[in-house]
């Protein structure tokens, strides 16, 4: 599979968008590298269809291995907060009510992106270059 | 190895396991930094076994490791609940040690968020492992509505733990307990103020039913 190639131009901001057709063939842990190693050059990553929770959790676990004073301090990631009319309920996790639950997800290094705004279908972020 | 040995393998195995169902459930305090964890953990612990879980601060990731008091016995309404505590170091997606450089020197401050990281990490993997409920606790005078709030609870949900979602601070002027409520519609929100010891009872009931 190819890989995002890195621009040398450091005059902008690299944004690597990535289809849910591109994660689906990835192990956990791939997709976790790709992810930070992407954030780590300075990357802007947009996930199609998002992580899953326990995709999630291991992503703030390897974040804070690799969080290093004056180099990396770690994320920002941003997703649509779950909808109020979701069903969250058994009878709906049987029902297959969780497969709409891959949202879009943006991920950025912490210090380059800021949040100014999410509600539930509108996030709006500030990216700097450093 | 001999047949004796296997025997009393093989009882020690089923002894465990019969004990084992009987074992207190292990309930994770979790949230953000700063949202009153360590002052709720020591309330309850104070209430009921009459000691102190850890120390609390208004400087963030004060907890760096995750803390257990077992056997914390809670009588409500002629029952008693026994669970662990497990109070949790916050969950954050970055730590950046010129965060506490106002507080304390550089090396200090570095010192901190080195650990502040690695309790993070220890608070995710007990969760991922250890936990069997969660009292999740927000900062009522403060935004719910954050990454990692929305992730937390949607990795508790994923993993069926029983939650309580304990809206805290709810002596300070901007407290709003309905937006937490309105944020999580689907989970049980218990307002109080761990540090005023406000609204106790309610949450002691709560504990007992949702833990016991």
């Amino acid at each position: 599979m190819p890989k995002a190639t890195n621009a040398d131009d450091s005059d902008g901001v690299q944004i690597d968008l990535i289809s849910g057709e591109r994660m689906d063939s990835m192990a956990t842990m791939e997709k976790i590298r790709m992810i930070l190693d992407g954030v780590h050059d300075g990357n802007i990553v947009i996930l199609e269809e998002g992580l899953t929770p326990d995709e999630e959790s291991r992503l703030i676990e390897t974040t804070m291995a690799e969080i290093n004073p004056d180099e990396f301090n770690g994320i920002e990631i941003e997703t649509y907060p779950k909808s109020e009319t979701r069903d969250s309920s058994l009878l709906g996790r049987i029902m297959g009510a969780d497969e709409s639950e891959a949202k879009l997800t943006v991920i950025g290094p912490a210090n380059q992106i800021e949040t100014l705004h999410k509600d539930e279908t509108l996030i709006s972020a500030l990216v700097s270059r450093d | 190895m001999g047949l004796f040995t296997e025997l009393k393998d093989s009882i020690s195995r089923v002894t465990d396991r019969l004990f084992s169902e009987q074992e207190p459930k292990r309930i994770g305090i979790y949230g953000p930094p700063n949202a009153g964890k360590t002052t709720l953990a020591n309330r309850i612990a104070r209430d009921w076994t009459g000691d102190a879980i850890g120390t609390e601060s208004h400087i963030p990731h004060e907890t760096r490791r995750a803390r257990r008091k077992e056997n914390v016995e809670i009588e409500r309404n002629g029952k008693t609940v026994t669970i662990d505590i497990v109070d949790t170091p916050g969950v954050t997606t970055k730590v950046d040690y010129e965060e506490f450089t106002d507080e304390m020197d550089e090396d200090d401050a570095i010192r901190r968020s080195r650990e502040a990281t690695e309790g993070v990490a220890e608070a995710m993997h007990w969760l991922r492992e250890d936990v069997d409920g969660v009292i999740y606790v927000l900062d009522s005078a403060e935004d719910p509505i954050t990454q990692v709030n929305t992730m937390l609870i949607g990795i508790i949900e994923s993993r069926d733990l029983p939650v309580l979602i304990f809206a805290n601070k709810i002596d300070l002027d901007d407290s709003s307990v309905k937006r937490i409520e309105d944020a999580f519609p689907q989970h049980k929100t218990v307002p109080l103020s761990a540090k005023e010891g406000e609204n106790m009872d309610e949450v002691y009931e709560n504990i007992a039913e949702y833990f016991g």
